[in-house]
C-alpha cells in the first residue's frame, strides 16, 4: 500500500512537471487578447465592435490554437478616457492573463495603457491611434504601433497637396493631444514643401457647430483649410465648410478621414478630397477577399483600424509560433524580425521604436457618377512607399540607438 | 476687424436661435408640470431622424417633414407622459428627471445600435440651398431660414401664453394645478398636450438642425447641457427669459468662439455660476 502509494506521489509530481514546462511556453495554458476600444463614443463606428469582430476573424483563422493552446479575444469599452482605459488593462493583467492588449483606439487611452503593460512586460497592439510620440519620447519596448500616425497622415495628405499648388494653409485644430500633433506634424511637412501657414483656431474637442472657426478660415484668405481633427469633428467640419460655400474659393484637406466618415457623409459631400489611408478594401483581390468575409459579419466594409487590428493579431500569433513561447521578450523580438507580408501591408517591418513602417496610400474621394457599387468611394491616387510615409525613429525614444 | 465681429455675432445669433427653440420647450413642461424633463435632447435627435427616416424610406422631403415630425414626435411624448410620467406627478422633481434621463438613454442607446455613431446626412431642401454674400460673411440661405422661423414660433408660443385664454389656463396651472382642477378644467389633459407640445419643440427644433449637423444619436447630448444652462440663467419655466437668454446667450458663445476658443464650451457655464451667484431664481424667475 505504501508502495502504491509512494507511486502515485511521483506521478503526481511528474505530471506537476510536465505542465510546469508546459507554462514555461504558453503562460497559464491561453494565449489572451484583449481588445481595449471605444465600443459606444465617437470612434465606435471606426473602431469599436468592427475591431472586435476583426479580432474574432483573427483567431478563428489562426486555427483558435497557437503552439496547441486555444486563443481566447476578450473585449471592453474605455470610453475614450484614459483612467478608465488603464484601470481595465490593470485588471486584465493582474486578474484575467491577458497577454496581450489591441486597438486602443484614441491616443490618450494608447499613452495610458503602454506604461502599465510595460510594467507588467505584457504587449500592447496600437491600432487606432495615431499620436506621433507613442513611437518617439512615450515608446515602450513592449509596443507596437501598427496601422498609421499623425506624421504619416500629414507626410501624404499635407505633401501632395503642396505640390499641388495649395500653397497656404490655415487649420481648424481639435483641442486635444492628437488633433495638436497632427497639426504639428502637418506644419512641419507644408513648410518643408514649400507651403505657408497663415494661421489657425484650435476648436474645443468635440465640437458640432464649426461656423464661427469657418468664418476665421475664411477671412485669413489661405487657400487650403487643413482639418486636424477625427471622427464626427470632421463630419461637421466638412458638411458645414460646403454649406458656407468655404470650398467654393478654398480647398478642404482632411488630415485623417476614415472610411466610415465619408460612408456617413455621403459622396455628394466629401467628393474630391484627398485623403491617406493605410488600407482601402477595394484595392486589390486580397483586400478585397478579407473586406467582403468582414462584411458578412459586420455589414460594413472596414477601416484601416479595423483591417489593422486583424494584421497586428496574426502578425503576434505568428510571432509566437515562431518564438515557440509567449514570453513578451522573446514575442516582441520575433514581431521585430518577421516582415509583414498580408492584405494589409507588404514588407512591413517593425522598428526598435515599435512603429510598424508600411506603404501608405493617397487617394480621392469619388463623385457621385464615379461610384459603380455600395462602398465604392476611393480612387487610389499613388503608393506611398514606407520610407517617404514614416520618419525615420525618433531619437526621443530611448530605445532608438543613436 | 468689425466685419469679422459682425461674422461672428451673426452666427451667434444663429446658434442663439436653436438654444432659444430648445431651451422654450423646456421651459413650458417644467413650467406646468414641474418636470426636469431630461429626455429633451432625445426628443431633439428623434425629431432628426424621424425627419431622415421619412426621406430615406418613404421619400417624405423636408417641407412635409417639418409638419410630421413634430406631430409623430409629440404623440410619442403624450403616450410617454400617459403611461410613465404621470404615475410620477406629486414626487419629488428628482423622480421625474430620473425617468426622463432614463428614456433618454434608451433612446439613444436603441439608434445608436440601429444606426452607429457617425450617423446619417441630410440634405438641405433645394429652395434653401445657396446663399448671399453681405459683405462680412456669406450667409447661407438656411440659416437666415433658421433665425427666422425660430423667431417666429418663440414668438408665436409667447403669444399663446400670454394673451390667449390657453395660455391663461396654462400660466394658472403653472401657479397652482389643484386650484385649477377645482374650477372644472381638465388639468390632467393639459399636461398631457403640454408634454406632446414640448416634445414637439424639440422635434421641430431636431427637423431644423437636421440639414446643418450631422444627424446622429448623440447630437441630443451634446447640446442638451447648453439648453438647461439657458433655463437655469433665465429662470426656471420662464418663457421670456428662456428665449432671451437662448439668444444672449449664442451671442455670447459666438463672441468667445472668436476672442478665446479653448473657452467658448465652458464659458456658458461661467454665466450660469455667475447668474446664480447674483440672482439664485434666474434672469426673468421669480423666487418660488
Amino acid at each position: 500500500m505504501a508502495r502504491i502509494n509512494r507511486i502515485l506521489a511521483l506521478t503526481a509530481a511528474l505530471a506537476v512537471c510536465v505542465a510546469g514546462s508546459a507554462a514555461a511556453q504558453i503562460s497559464d495554458g491561453v494565449v489572451k487578447v484583449g481588445v481595449l476600444t471605444d465600443m459606444t463614443g465617437a470612434y465606435s463606428d471606426l473602431a469599436g465592435p468592427g475591431s472586435v469582430i476583426a479580432a474574432q476573424m483573427a483567431a478563428e483563422d489562426f486555427g483558435g490554437k497557437v503552439l496547441g493552446k486555444p486563443i481566447v479575444i476578450v473585449s471592453a469599452d474605455h470610453q475614450n478616457k484614459a483612467d478608465i482605459a488603464s484601470g481595465i488593462a490593470r485588471k486584465w493583467f493582474d486578474e484575467q492573463q491577458v497577454d496581450a492588449i489591441a486597438d486602443l483606439v484614441s491616443s490618450s487611452t494608447a499613452l495610458a495603457v503602454m506604461p502599465v503593460a510595460a510594467e507588467k512586460k505584457r504587449i500592447t497592439l496600437l491600432s487606432g491611434p495615431g499620436s506621433t510620440p507613442i513611437a518617439g519620447e512615450k515608446c515602450t519596448s513592449y509596443n507596437v504601433h501598427y496601422t498609421y500616425n499623425t506624421y504619416a497622415m500629414a507626410a501624404g495628405t499635407g505633401r501632395t497637396v503642396v505640390q499641388h499648388g495649395g500653397k497656404t494653409w490655415f487649420f481648424i485644430t481639435a483641442d486635444y493631444v492628437f488633433g495638436k500633433s497632427l497639426e504639428a506634424d502637418t506644419t512641419k511637412v507644408v513648410l518643408a514643401a514649400g507651403g505657408k501657414i497663415l494661421g489657425g483656431v484650435k476648436a474645443p474637442f468635440p465640437t458640432t457647430d464649426f461656423s464661427s472657426y469657418l468664418l476665421q478660415a475664411q477671412g485669413s484668405g489661405a487657400q487650403i483649410v487643413g482639418l486636424a481633427n477625427a471622427g464626427a469633428d470632421t463630419i461637421n467640419s466638412i458638411k458645414q465648410a460646403n454649406e458656407f460655400g468655404l470650398t467654393k474659393k478654398q480647398n478642404l484637406a482632411g488630415l485623417l478621414v476614415f472610411l466610415s466618415d465619408v460612408h456617413s457623409l455621403g459622396l455628394a459631400t466629401a467628393k474630391g478630397m484627398y485623403l491617406t489611408t493605410a488600407f482601402y478594401w477595394d484595392r486589390d483581390d486580397a483586400s478585397r477577399k478579407w473586406s467582403k468575409r468582414f462584411f458578412e459579419r459586420q455589414k460594413k466594409m472596414p477601416t484601416m483600424v479595423q483591417a489593422g487590428v486583424y494584421s497586428e493579431l496574426m502578425h503576434y500569433f505568428e510571432a509566437i509560433k515562431a518564438a515557440g513561447t509567449d514570453d513578451a521578450d522573446k514575442v516582441m523580438a520575433k514581431m521585430r524580425e518577421l516582415p509583414v507580408n498580408d492584405f494589409f501591408a507588404k514588407n512591413g517591418r517593425i522598428g526598435a521604436d515599435g512603429l510598424h513602417r508600411h506603404d501608405m496610400y493617397l487617394a480621392q474621394v469619388k463623385s457621385p457618377e464615379e461610384s459603380k457599387y455600395p462602398w465604392d468611394y476611393y480612387k487610389i491616387i499613388k503608393t506611398i512607399p514606407a520610407v517617404d510615409a514614416f520618419e525615420p525613429p525618433d531619437p526621443a525614444c530611448p530605445l532608438v540607438k543613436k | 476687424m468689425i466685419q469679422v465681429l459682425s461674422g461672428q455675432l451673426l452666427v451667434g445669433l444663429i446658434n442663439g436661435s436653436f438654444y432659444a427653440l430648445l431651451s422654450l420647450g423646456l421651459a413650458i413642461i417644467f413650467g406646468l408640470l414641474n418636470v426636469v424633463n431630461f429626455a429633451h435632447g432625445a426628443q431633439y435627435m428623434l425629431g432628426a431622424f424621424v425627419a431622415w427616416m421619412g426621406l430615406h424610406y418613404l421619400g417624405v422631403g423636408y417641407w412635409w417633414a417639418l409638419i410630421l415630425t413634430p406631430l409623430v414626435v409629440g404623440l410619442l411624448g403624450v403616450v410617454f407622459e400617459r403611461l410613465c410620467l404621470r404615475r410620477l406627478h406629486g414626487l419629488d422633481p428628482l423622480y421625474g428627471l430620473l425617468l426622463t434621463f432614463g428614456l433618454a438613454l434608451v433612446l439613444e442607446g436603441l439608434f445608436q445600435n440601429a444606426f452607429g455613431i457617425s450617423g446619417n446626412s441630410y440634405p438641405v431642401p433645394e429652395a434653401l440651398q445657396g446663399g448671399t454674400n453681405l459683405g462680412f460673411m456669406y450667409l447661407p440661405r438656411y440659416r437666415a431660414w433658421v433665425v427666422l422661423v425660430s423667431m417666429t414660433v418663440c414668438f408665436t408660443s409667447w403669444f399663446v401664453i400670454e394673451k390667449t385664454r390657453l395660455g391663461a389656463y396654462l400660466r394658472a396651472g403653472t401657479e397652482n394645478s389643484a386650484l385649477l382642477q377645482a374650477f372644472g378644467v381638465n388639468v390632467p389633459l393639459m399636461f398631457s398636450i403640454t408634454y406632446g407640445f414640448g416634445a414637439a419643440l424639440a422635434a421641430f427644433a431636431g427637423v431644423m438642425a437636421a440639414p446643418i449637423y450631422q444627424v446622429t444619436p448623440l447630437m441630443g447630448s451634446s447640446v442638451i447641457m447648453v439648453v438647461f444652462a439657458v433655463v437655469v440663467i433665465g429662470g426656471m419655466g420662464s418663457i421670456v427669459g428662456s428665449i432671451v437668454t437662448g439668444l444672449g446667450l449664442g451671442l455670447v458663445e459666438g463672441l468667445t468662439k472668436f476672442l478665446y476658443p479653448p473657452a467658448s464650451d465652458v464659458v456658458v457655464f461661467v454665466v450660469m455660476a455667475l447668474v446664480l451667484l447674483l440672482r439664485p431664481a434666474g434672469l426673468f424667475g421669480r423666487p418660488r
